[in-house]
């Protein structure tokens, strides 16, 4: 198993850096460019009905287009007086979905209470699950965990192959994966009329573009069914984004300029309009506060006069703040868009 | 080293619309309409391009089909044994003008 980029000291583990290269003049027109065009700047939010939080960089797998380069060796977590900052924040709306990340956010000791914290104030909560979790000896009966709670989980399989996913995963991941597959679907995961939701993220291993979500979702059902007996509900496309590992990867594979020119050639008002920042309030490891996931790892904050941590969390402010954005933005908004809930159109 | 292709080439190939935009545009609604999903799926469409590409030899349609195939989520297993439909058709093609050697022979031979 490889180390994160931070332990590796690489230039790219500086969100400055990312962001340097990112910004500089390379064939494609600034983000916000487009959304002129589009009639979308400002960018605003509309509301907050996903309540996002990070726990923590601390994963069991490094892999290789990971945008948070999380992994064994990084240690931040939220720490419990955070998560409490969280939960206290969220009491105080009717926000109704709660998104769990990480890294593999099983491991942070207080994902559970979280879990349940959330779940007495009546949320829906969403577990983004690597699945490998599942199998450590520690985590034996997280699953039936995550069952009780009826905690929806979002797993990342990229491919219903092993060659592709385990270049992606890590060696032996696509295995453990289906294992664990097997494990949720045995409690009644991915099974009509179970109740408990268990939705696949697909993202390409590669330097191009997810294709439309429904057809990778039949052939995903039809796969996995036939080679595995494995169900799920939904698969969800998600494009990769060019920061941090899969940032690494372009510029070391020569790809960085052409899948910058095919991201923005594929810009669409639609997917713009629609992407999930509008609707999703991030909240870091130590309680900072940003428009998304990207933007945390990127350390773009919420700005523009709106609270930037969670223990001075306003509702009102927040619900309509200008959206933070810069070039990485185009990962979102190429094609039928994408976002933690897949595309973000529909054909 | 000069060549007559270049991959940046392929960026241009809208240009072509400028001598005679009207067939151009023909030529581009036709193209959407036939690589849009029908009888067969787009990702089956692009799999046959892509062995097409290889039987035309087209190193632009190749580049361009090979990230097209894997956009639709196709894997290199089958994009090589697609690429290996079109060489037997080649193999094949030109197995089969044996026939007509084989013809020659035996009208010249005694």
């Amino acid at each position: 198993m490889g180390q994160s980029l931070k332990a590796q000291g690489r230039p790219l583990a500086s969100a400055a850096e990312q962001l340097r290269i990112l910004s500089a003049p390379n064939g494609f027109p600034p983000f916000e460019q487009k959304l002129a065009e589009a009639n979308l700047l400002p960018l605003r939010a509309t509301g907050i009905t996903v309540f996002q939080i990070n726990v923590g960089k601390l994963c069991n797998q490094v892999c290789a287009h990971c945008h948070v380069d999380a992994g064994p060796d990084r240690k931040e977590i939220m720490t419990r007086e955070t998560a409490e900052l969280c939960i206290r924040a969220l009491a105080q709306t009717e926000i109704p979905v709660v998104d769990i990340t990480g890294g593999a956010p099983e491991l942070n000791p207080n994902f559970r209470w979280l879990v349940e914290q959330a779940r007495a104030l009546g949320r829906h909560v969403m577990d983004r699950c690597n699945l490998t979790v599942l199998l450590l000896p520690p985590q034996a009966d997280l699953a039936e965990f995550l069952a009780r709670h009826q905690v929806e989980v979002i797993a990342s399989l990229p491919y219903f192959r092993a060659a592709q996913t385990d270049a992606q995963r890590g060696l032996g991941v696509f295995d453990k994966s289906i294992e664990a597959l097997r494990r949720l679907n045995a409690l009644g995961y991915g099974r009509e009329g179970s109740g408990l939701l268990l939705n696949l993220v697909y993202n390409p291993v590669g330097a191009f573009l997810p294709p439309k979500q429904d057809a990778i979702e039949k052939q995903f059902k039809r796969e996995l069914e036939r080679q595995f007996g494995v169900v799920f509900n939904r698969l969800y496309a998600i494009t990769n984004m060019p920061i941090s590992r899969f940032l690494e990867f372009l510029l070391a594979s020569g790809n960085y300029e052409g899948y910058m020119q095919r991201l923005a050639n594929a810009f669409n008002p639609a997917a713009a309009a629609g992407v999930m920042c509008r609707y999703t309030l991030s909240v870091g490891w130590d309680g900072t506060l940003y428009d998304c996931d990207f933007n945390q790892m990127l350390e773009l904050p919420i700005g523009n006069g709106a609270p930037q941590h969670i223990r001075d969390f306003d509702a009102a402010k927040l619900h309509t703040r200008r959206i933070v954005t810069a070039n990485h933005c185009y990962g979102c908004t190429a094609g039928a868009g994408s976002s933690c809930a897949g595309a973000t159109t529909h054909s | 080293m000069e060549t007559y292709y270049h991959p940046h080439d392929l960026n241009k190939f809208a240009e072509m619309g400028k001598g005679n935009p009207e067939l151009w545009e023909k030529f581009l609604a036709y193209y959407s309409a036939v690589f849009a999903e029908g009888a067969l799926t787009e990702r089956e469409k692009a799999l046959i391009a892509l062995a097409v590409a290889h039987a035309v030899q087209c190193p632009y349609c190749i580049d361009a089909y090979t990230q097209a195939c894997l956009q639709q989520g196709s894997n290199i297993e089958e994009m090589t044994e697609a690429v290996h439909v079109a060489c037997a058709i080649r193999g094949g093609a030109s197995l089969v003008h044996g026939v007509q050697m084989r013809n020659i022979v035996q009208k010249l031979s005694m």
